[in-house]
């Protein structure tokens, strides 16, 4: 009897058909579409067509596979296991598999104990993300491998999630870098997430396999892997159909007629209800009452056919779109245009002025501005007036259409950006970091990933009767979400309409995190392409169970908003904008070349653009020095003076005859060095500290790593540990610490499980440490009279006896040093604080970890915070000037007690003190202690500002959000001056802040 | 100040619990019952519930928090109860893990909510709280401990019998008439000295070994991790009935051992930092006892071999000693990693280890010793699974599925050698 396998995966299905002697006699393959049981139905019957009258057993494998099986009673086999028995039989001398398929990510170790690993809830680094990522460069999947073969650099992208590089690209892209460096680092993106999701610490080496659609279609994906590994992978034939193969080779069965099972499937109606919530209209008659409510909000404001008087002109670059517009002294609208921005903004800009120029030669622009990620890059290469954080553009939209606007949700193609406003000023800004779920751009690849345009699938959406709960989540588990509802019999309505309600709560409960809906505001704006979706829009005043403003040009409120702004600011109407003429435009070029910065160790992947030969914008910097500027302003920075105190004790002195120790330069090493460097080098030992961290030594540890869920600085400590194993120390000492230094803040004073524990995973996970002692022992510095008895224990059990009274000199001096540190942290702090209070200048409290000084964990942040003319204080510095107060949460951990100590002395400053907060990714008590830290500064009427940081460098979004910020403390700072009359001369805070900006230019 | 628990409301409210252990707090119930408490365990389940957890706590707050807070917050919300009747009750560990801040979430929520009158009662290792109307007695506490012994007892014969009954449900309606008749022996302060637990100890086997059962050859799955995805069906997307259902016998650790381990804990932060000597022993007598019960367990089990009992404690300490240091102390700590090599020797190979996506404890005792465990059990089928508000089922039963697929295979090749 014939056998068939049927592989029915996350987005396509495959069918293979076998003889009695396993030959292969027909293989077909098929994106589903996700309509899975009509394609299914429809395969099997061509197959019963191609064999009529026989009988096959029939086996079935893959991810959506196990409902079909469970609902017809065939066999199922795991697709995982399956590829295995296929490659037992067509390639036995393979030692690992690599397949990556649709949403899945595998790899298989066959020999040397069998190990099989799969992606688990992260659908990162699959051909989901592959395909993401290519309609993202508006290109096929086929030509972004083209494109990778012509690459000359890579860059660093996340590897972790498609979000997350989804907002790597993205800057990138509107950076001008190179497409075919970009797509050749998307393919890196993917390796590297396979490697540090699923190898788990196991070395990949021997003999490679390359299964799965990515890896068969894309050759540049699989150099790329034989790149990272140094192997030479095959890809054999029927690469595709290795689980559908493996199932055909177990089916076993009796005969299925594969006709009735065809009608079978057909007939079939799922039992399982998936969960709804509300339809969002009953009928056309309140659809209609609905729009035309909606028509009623843009009244006053008209488009105009022809440019009257002087005009104002407003860009909005956004990370997915350009939006463009004219605007008269009236506010009237002129030539509204919006378009994907197909990653490069500038011909398109360029195209609309050269269109306008064509048709209206005498039109009178008297300023313009531009706003949005691509802010800069524009204003460089057109010479625009203005450039404004896009908050500012958007609360100067908004005001047009409803001036008591207190609340403003935008919605666009990758960010969501809610507003709070007080007193006439931008209160409180929330951004989506990290995270993209439920954005426009999200609704657009699931459109069409069912084969809509996103017009006609919204629709789709407004009258189904049970939209699909999804909740709000991230983007990759709402795909899960999606399948399984398909599965329980959703229509495409349905989901289309789940789909909307999920933005909308993800924007109202992940983002903004508001507890209750209605508290957001009374007159409420809202706006972003997305918003012109009348579907997001309903699902919106449902879930907050009121009626708001929707502008008719809400697509594009930024460019209005700039257009506005530069009206407002416009000294002279008559006047003429320093903007590009038409002939300038017509002698316009635009060239970009990549580049590496020297200038430091950060290494800084520059992107340098010409216009027109004579325009110079460089991207991609984390500090001003390629800018060359012509004189460096003095910064207060206690993050670099921190750094600078630690290199003291890095010297790494070689004395002959001492032995080596060696200290991972991460995480709580980053608080103890002093003491740690001080006890071994007063005990007599040379001591080596691991380098400072970089990208390359992340990667060199990267194998190691066993769960990819954990935050970046405990990852990036295996680099740190195989730096010193390359070094060849006599032995490593990373000790476990349950407990921190008690500094009498909180109830107790933990590490965290992840510093505290972190050395038993470098000891269970990295091999190599086999070749060095290892020393992870716990042990605890709260404990100064226990201190030198356990040490003593542990040293003698690695190392010659010696005499306690010698640890105990040894430990006197390291507390010393300690103390020494800190005080000295303090002391320079406070001398900032007295000279930013002297100098006018906004202070900042970078409030985090004492390990997110590390360059590589901040990416800079703090550089950041001083370009923009703030002075920097960290945590530790403010923390020990205040007492002991309670809090509504369980203080006991010595750092976070510091954060909330440190917030509460932001919270009894004035208003150009306030705090940032870092948070890396991961970081499962951040999701305690932010809540925490937010409501003690705004008890205080502060502005809480969180920055996640990842593996990412996306500065782009965390520049908005820190000038977001200063405009906003600006205006606070104003509203105290014109209450008590003070600061006078001084110039405004938002003059000083773009005074500090580089003007990007040479 | 939060809500006092006064001894009016001793008389008119009842305290609400989420189902944390499922045969375990219907036990507990009995005892609260036993002290003048009106004890109610929340089976609420679902997405309305998780939603509920959602809106009100964290949206990156561990999965066990928004299941088990969600519980009772949904309690509040669903009208099933008086607002103004209930109080709600945590119980902790006060360890360096973030879900010693419960008590404080839930206390939040509820002010967020407007409902901060209703009391919250915090059972914690590190330190009590003081109620006007509710006192943990040392007594109290003691009982609640043989309560959980008899849950353990009840758990591992049930796990061991059902998939080999002859007559399927006859295992579980003996857990239930059990929970019935020992709730009513603690209602006359009966079942609780150590002789009556004897007696009811070995009677409970006796009748479980009654059963009639078949023999077969099934796949047996350890099932390790995080307390409550563990034993909760609600957190763990029902994964035992699961393995049921894919032919399986499995074996979850029992909840004494739990506390054996926070006990011994005391010792070790002596041995490692010092500090107070009568936390120290305080830990030592608290193990000394609770190892009487265990012993009292194993004697109980000791003349069926049929049923495979739990290893002492103190094999679970050696046994961990040789994967991870035990000054590991937090969320499971050293615990995970011990009960997973003593399931693997007992024959239980195949592990899934069920944790909430990214917890923070979870990332060194649970995927972070998954390699060294490999290394001295090559045979082992370790398998992590994260459970999520955003996890799909499917994902987490194709996992397993595989898990299955590779056991099955192992087995087969097994009874190949010995053919």
């Amino acid at each position: 009897m014939k056998k068939l396998g049927l592989d029915v995966g996350s987005t396509t299905l495959k069918c293979v058909v076998l003889d009695e002697n396993n030959t292969i006699l027909f293989t077909t393959y098929a994106r589903h579409l996700s309509k899975i049981l009509p394609q299914t139905a429809q395969l099997l019957r061509e197959i019963a067509a191609k064999f009529p009258g026989e009988t096959m057993s029939v086996s079935v494998a893959g991810s959506a596979g196990m409902g079909m099986a469970n609902a017809f009673s065939l066999p199922f086999i795991q697709e995982v296991y399956a590829t295995r028995l296929a490659v037992a039989q067509l390639a036995p001398q393979t030692d690992v598999v690599i397949e990556l398929g649709g949403e899945d990510a595998k790899i298989l170790f066959l020999t040397n104990g069998v190990e099989v690993r799969m992606n688990g809830t992260c659908a990162g680094g699959t051909g989901a993300f592959i395909d993401q990522m290519a309609s993202l460069m508006d290109v096929t999947p086929e030509d972004l491998n083209t494109l990778a073969s012509q690459h000359e650099k890579i860059y660093t992208i996340a590897s972790r999630c498609g979000v997350f590089a989804k907002s790597d690209i993205q800057p990138l892209l509107n950076q001008g870098a190179r497409r075919e460096d970009i797509a050749a680092s998307i393919f890196y993106a993917v390796v590297n997430q396979t490697i540090s999701g699923l190898a788990q610490g196991r070395e990949i080496a021997g003999n490679i396999l390359y299964l799965g659609g990515p890896l068969t279609f894309l050759p540049q994906l699989r150099s790329s892997f034989d790149d990272v590994l140094h192997v030479h992978g095959y890809c054999p034939e029927y690469s595709l159909y290795y689980v559908a193969l493996g199932a055909a080779y177990a089916a076993d069965t009796q005969g299925f007629d594969l006709e009735t099972l065809a009608s079978q499937i057909l007939d079939y109606t799922p039992k399982d209800a998936y969960a709804g919530c509300a339809r969002l209209f009953s009928n056309e008659k309140e659809y209609a009452a609905f729009r035309k409510s909606h028509d009623q909000a843009s009244k006053g404001i008209r488009e105009i056919d022809a440019p009257e008087g002087s005009m104002f002109l407003g860009i909005d670059v956004g990370s997915t779109t350009v939006k463009l517009l004219l605007c008269d002294h009236e506010g009237n609208i002129f030539r509204p245009f919006y378009s994907s921005n197909h990653a490069n903004p500038v011909p398109i800009v360029r195209k609309y002025l050269e269109k306008l120029y064509q048709d209206f030669p005498d039109i009178h622009i008297a300023a313009c501005a531009v706003t949005g990620y691509g802010e800069e890059i524009i204003r460089c290469a057109f010479h625009v007036d203005f450039g404004i954080v896009e908050t500012i553009a958007h609360y100067t939209a908004a005001k047009k259409f409803r001036p008591d606007v207190d609340f403003i949700l935008d919605i666009g193609g990758q960010d969501i950006k809610c507003f709070q406003i007080k007193n006439g000023a931008i209160d409180n800004i929330f951004l989506n970091e990290a995270c993209s779920s439920g954005c426009g751009s999200f609704l657009q690849t699931f459109a069409a990933a069912l084969g809509y345009d996103i017009e006609t699938f919204s629709k789709l959406g407004l009258f189904a009767e049970k939209p699909v709960d999804l909740g709000s989540r991230c983007t990759v588990f709402m795909n899960s979400s999606v399948k399984q509802a398909q599965k329980d019999g959703a229509d495409v309505g349905s989901i289309s309409a789940g789909l909307s309600i999920s933005v909308v709560k993800n924007a109202l409960y992940k983002v903004i995190r508001c507890g209750d809906a209605a508290t957001l505001g009374k007159h409420i704006v809202v706006q972003g392409g997305t918003f012109l979706n009348d579907a997001v829009l309903r699902a919106f005043e449902q879930e907050i169970g009121r009626e708001v403003i929707r502008p008719r040009y809400a697509a594009v409120m930024g460019a209005y908003g700039a257009a506005l702004y530069a009206m407002e600011h416009c000294a002279n109407q008559e006047q003429r904008s320093s903007l590009l003429d038409a002939q300038a435009l017509r002698n316009f070029r635009h060239e970009t070349h990549a580049f590496t910065c020297s200038g430091c160790n950060n290494h800084c992947r520059l992107t340098l653009n010409t216009f027109g030969g004579k325009d110079r914008y460089i991207a991609g910097n984390r500090c001003d020095k390629p800018l060359k500027l012509p004189q460096a302003r003095e910064t207060f920075n206690l993050v670099a003076y921190k750094n600078s105190l630690l290199a003291k004790f890095k010297e790494n002195k070689k004395i002959p005859g001492r032995p080596t120790i060696g200290l991972p330069m991460g995480l709580n090493f980053y608080e103890l060095l002093p003491f740690w460097y001080t006890f071994f080098d007063t005990l007599g030992f040379n001591v080596a500290v691991s380098p400072t961290s970089s990208r390359k030594l992340y990667l060199a540890g990267q194998s190691t790593i066993p769960s990819d869920t954990v935050c970046y600085p405990a990852k990036l400590m295996h680099g740190h540990i195989q730096a010193l194993l390359d070094e060849n120390v006599d032995a490593i000492f990373y000790p476990d610490m349950s407990y921190n230094i008690d500094e009498h803040l909180g109830d107790q004073h933990f590490n965290c499980p992840v510093v505290a524990y972190y050395p038993q995973v470098i000891r269970a996970n990295m091999r190599a440490l086999k070749q060095t002692v290892f020393i992870c022992d716990f042990i605890s510095l709260h404990a100064r009279r226990h201190f030198p008895i356990r040490c003593k224990q542990i040293l003698d059990s690695y190392f010659p006896k010696r005499p306690l009274k010698e640890i105990q000199k040894a430990a006197r001096a390291a507390y010393a040093a300690y103390d020494a540190y800190l005080a000295d942290v303090r002391r320079t702090g406070a001398q900032y604080l007295t000279i930013a209070t002297q100098k006018h200048l906004p202070v900042i409290v970078l409030a985090g970890r004492p390990y997110h000084i590390d360059p590589e964990i901040n990416h800079g942040i703090d550089e950041l915070l001083c370009q923009l003319g703030a002075v920097v204080l960290s945590e530790d510095s403010v923390s020990n000037q205040v007492s002991r107060f309670p809090v509504s949460v369980r203080n006991q951990w010595t750092y976070h007690s510091r954060l909330y100590a440190a917030a509460k002395f932001v919270a009894e400053q004035g208003p150009d003190i306030n705090l940032v907060q870092l948070v890396s990714f991961g970081c499962g008590l951040d999701a305690i202690t932010s809540d925490e830290t937010r409501s003690i500064l705004e008890k205080a009427g502060k502005i809480y500002t969180q920055i996640k940081i990842d593996e990412i460098s996306n500065m782009g979004a965390i520049k908005i959000r820190l000038r977001s910020l200063f405009s906003v403390v600006e205006d606070k700072s104003k509203l105290s001056a014109s209450v008590s009359g003070t600061i006078a001369g001084q110039p405004s805070l938002e003059n000083r802040i773009s005074a500090s900006i580089p003007a990007a230019m040479l | 100040m939060p809500q006092d628990f006064t001894k009016e409301m001793k008389k008119t409210h009842t305290i609400l619990c989420p189902d944390i252990f499922p045969t375990h707090m219907e036990l507990l119930r009995g005892i609260f019952l036993m002290y003048g408490y009106r004890l109610d365990v929340l089976h609420y389940e679902g997405k309305q519930v998780i939603d509920t957890g959602l809106k009100y706590l964290h949206n990156d707050i561990c999965y066990p928090a928004i299941c088990s807070l969600g519980q009772q917050i949904y309690a509040l919300q669903c009208g099933d109860y008086d607002v103004h009747k209930v109080a709600l009750i945590m119980f902790q560990t006060g360890g360096g893990c973030r879900a010693s801040n419960y008590i404080w979430l839930l206390r939040r929520a509820l002010k967020n909510m407007g409902l901060d009158f209703v009391p919250v009662i915090s059972i914690s290792f590190s330190g009590l709280e003081h109620y006007s109307g509710f006192h943990l007695t040392p007594m109290m506490l003691l009982m609640g401990i043989r309560a959980l012994v008899y849950g353990d007892m009840l758990l591992l014969l049930k796990n061991q019998c059902m998939p080999y009954e002859k007559t399927s449900g006859q295992a579980q309606a003996l857990v239930q008439k059990w929970i019935q008749r020992l709730t009513d022996q603690f209602q006359h302060r009966r079942g609780l000295t150590n002789a009556s637990m004897r007696k009811n100890l070995q009677e409970m086997v006796k009748e479980f070994h009654q059963i009639p059962k078949c023999s077969r050859s099934l796949i047996k799955v350890g099932i390790v991790g995080e307390i409550y995805v563990k034993y909760s069906s609600f957190g763990n997307n029902n994964l035992e009935k699961f393995l049921a259902s894919q032919g399986c016998e499995y074996m979850i650790p029992g909840v004494l051992g739990f506390l054996q381990y926070c006990f011994a804990n005391m010792d070790i932060d002596y041995r490692y930092y010092g500090g107070n000597r009568l936390i120290r022993t305080g830990g030592h007598i608290a193990e000394f006892m609770a190892r009487k019960l265990e012993q009292a367990m194993l004697a109980a089990l000791k003349p069926y071999p049929e049923f495979a009992a739990p290893a002492p404690f103190e094999k679970l300490k050696k046994l961990a000693d040789t994967v991870i240091d035990r000054g590991v102390k937090m969320g499971e700590g050293w615990l995970l990693p011990g009960e997973t090599a003593e399931l693997i020797e007992k024959g239980y190979t195949n592990i899934i280890c069920a944790q909430p996506f990214g917890c923070l404890p979870n990332h060194i005792v649970g995927k972070g010793v998954i390699r060294s465990l490999r290394l001295r059990y090559p045979h082992a089928n370790i398998f992590p699974i994260d459970y999520d508000p955003g996890a799909s089922r499917v994902n987490q039963e194709n996992r397993i599925k595989l898990m299955l697929a590779i056991a099955r295979e192992e087995q087969a090749n097994h009874e190949k050698t010995r053919a």
